[in-house]
């Protein structure tokens, strides 16, 4: 039996998908509502996973404590981000991001005795030792799976991620629908005449950019849990891409419509894995690899040019302009 | 060890001054923030690799090829992408994805074409140029002589051939030069002809540098760039050139043992991404321009 049939893999993409919808929720809110063109927002999913691991594994932390303490982390990273650098203009802002990104990575791949160092999060505990900092969500996901009477590991977490990644969607939703989430898509259409009805557009944008790098340190969380070990090179700039990627495809500007952009990006870069006919049975799997990330650019360059309002965007709310 | 470290920084500094020139240029004219441009100089280096080390031509022909066939890719992707963008009214923001989207197709087809294994060219490594106190390697003496000579041109053309005033002039108005009947349709080719040159040869010298390079080091080079840009005044050739020189002695001196102890080597790329923000942040006219609303 191929791969490609198995429930497991399946339910592996599924997973995948749950996590970038996360962290691409953060870009949604705020570039298709607030406007804002962050390029570093990997760093708030790496400074999510990090506080939750160091926490836990150094300061002995309890689970349920270091999670919310690393999402409030990442929040306040992004607010500490955003203090000096949302006066920029827009090309500007998304510059000094993917900057402020790479920094981080530079950071956790050096300094060893906080992260663990290019090694990852095996070193955390120390050289010699082998730290893990998942034993408490294992456990969390047994009595799940007991209680809901699940087939596997893989499918419970698939409930859990979704279950989070859903209520994330709607409650941004339903953000999206107050007052607040109307100014905050003024600013994005015209700055100027928000400030001129007496709005503080800066505090609009700060509070977006601190929600949406919350939602990427969640996103850290989960992936740290799926996988049970990361390193720095887990948060290299093209995960930033791949989320703005599942935004577009999606559609901005519309919050349900980033679970599908991931779900159709998790579908296109995991299922080509497997494709095994031609033309992909003339290349090996790294081979396959450096042409599923042409594809994926080449998707960019297509949906720009062709279909900017991405699967499910209207395109009377916004187009890229 | 002082002056040794202001020789490596004025090598890494002219590699990456020739690289902010190309970018600068093609932000003035196009106002384009091309993030295809890193990957456009390792396709370059990877064409020296093609010529230089599997049909064993020398360097010299071997960077001039690559910079010719750097010129012809950008000028091909100026007809088959950014003309019609440009023809659907696209902003800035649609460029700028578009821009991730190619430079994420170029790198990968390179990696699909030569194979992740690291690469170097066939040039002799145990040529050294003493100095007094300073040693450079064969390479290193190479890229600074060639980045000086390359810079030079660059200035002659924007500051003394009609071709550079109309360059100048589409940079500062595009509709005024245009009104003025200027040709912009023709000065965007030689824009993107002159910035393509300099990709190919900013690829090539960086990669004679580094010795040893794979297909992810043009975009690893490419925050350096724009560091560059912006410390120089985003648009301003001139400045790009200062803001290369800068940049690279800055990243060199903040390892030296005297001032602290100086920086771990490690940390050197975080020197450039933070003179890169804190430009942005208190000086985003640059070093030479004049404060404006930007």
């Amino acid at each position: 039996v191929s791969t490609i049939a198995s429930g497991e893999f399946w339910a592996f993409v599924g997973v995948v998908a749950g996590i970038y919808t996360l962290l691409a929720l953060g870009v949604q809110l705020e570039f298709g509502f607030a406007g804002l063109l962050n390029f570093g927002h990997v760093a708030f999913m790496a400074i999510g996973a990090y506080t939750m691991a160091i926490l836990v594994v150094k300061s002995d932390w309890s689970l349920w404590l270091a999670t919310p303490a690393a999402i409030l982390v990442a929040a306040f990273a992004g607010v500490v981000v955003g203090l000096p650098t949302l006066r920029l203009r827009a090309d500007y802002f998304a510059i000094a991001t993917i900057a402020f990104s790479e920094i981080v990575r530079y950071v956790a791949t050096n300094e060893d005795r906080l992260t663990g160092g290019s090694q990852g999060t095996i070193n955390l505990a120390g050289a010699g030792q082998a730290a893990s900092y998942n034993g408490q969500w294992e456990r969390f996901q047994d009595r799940v799976q007991t209680a809901l009477h699940l087939g596997s590991k893989d499918v419970t977490m698939l409930v859990l991620v979704w279950a989070v990644a859903l209520a994330c969607t709607a409650a941004l939703y339903a953000a999206g629908r107050t007052p607040w989430g109307r100014v905050l898509r003024a600013i994005r259409e015209d700055e100027d005449a928000v400030a001129s009805l007496g709005k503080n557009a800066f505090a609009f944008k700060l509070q977006a950019l601190a929600l949406g790098s919350a939602l990427a340190g969640l996103a850290g969380c989960f992936y740290a849990w799926q996988f049970s070990f990361f390193s720095p090179g887990d948060f290299a700039p093209l995960l930033t891409f791949f989320a703005w990627m599942i935004v577009i495809l999606g559609g901005l500007g519309r919050f349900f419509a980033v679970p599908v952009g991931a779900l159709v990006f998790g579908v296109l870069f995991a299922g080509t894995r497997f494709f095994d006919f031609a033309p992909f049975d003339w290349f090996d799997s790294a081979e396959r690899a450096y042409l599923r990330l042409t594809l994926i650019g080449l998707l960019i360059i297509g949906l720009v040019l062709f279909r900017p309002q991405g699967i499910a965007g209207r395109r009377e709310e916004l187009v890229l302009e | 060890v002082f002056l040794q470290l202001v020789a490596n920084g004025l090598v890494t500094g002219s590699v990456l001054a020739i690289g902010a020139v190309g970018v600068s240029l093609v932000y003035g004219i196009l106002r384009l923030v091309n993030f295809a441009y890193g990957d456009v100089m390792t396709f370059g280096a990877f064409v020296g690799v093609l010529i230089n080390v599997k049909l064993g031509l020398q360097m010299l022909p071997a960077a001039a090829l690559a910079m010719v066939a750097t010129a012809a890719l950008s000028i091909a992707l100026e007809g088959v992408l950014w003309r019609p963008l440009r023809a659907r009214r696209a902003g800035f923001m649609s460029l700028f994805l578009v821009s991730i989207g190619l430079a994420l197709v170029l790198r990968h087809v390179i990696f699909l074409v030569a194979g992740p294994q690291p690469r170097s060219y066939d040039v002799d490594p145990y040529k050294v140029y003493v100095l007094g106190e300073v040693r450079l390697s064969g390479s290193q003496g190479v890229a600074v002589v060639s980045a000086g000579v390359a810079i030079v041109l660059v200035a002659l053309l924007l500051g003394a051939t009609s071709l550079g005033r109309t360059m100048r002039a589409v940079a500062d108005d595009r509709v005024l030069a245009a009104v003025a009947g200027i040709d912009t349709g023709r000065v965007v080719v030689l824009t993107w002809l002159v910035a393509g040159l300099l990709a190919g040869l900013a690829g090539v010298l960086a990669a004679l540098v580094q010795s040893s390079f794979d297909p992810n080091f043009g975009f690893s080079l490419l925050l350096p760039i724009f560091a560059a840009v912006v410390l120089g005044g985003i648009g301003s050739a001139y400045g790009a050139l200062l803001g290369g020189l800068v940049l690279g002695l800055a990243t060199e001196l903040s390892t030296w043992p005297e001032l602290h102890g100086g920086v771990d080597p490690v940390y050197k790329p975080v020197v450039a991404f933070a003179v890169l923000i804190g430009c942005l942040l208190l000086r985003p006219q640059g070093l030479l321009g004049r404060a404006r609303t930007l």
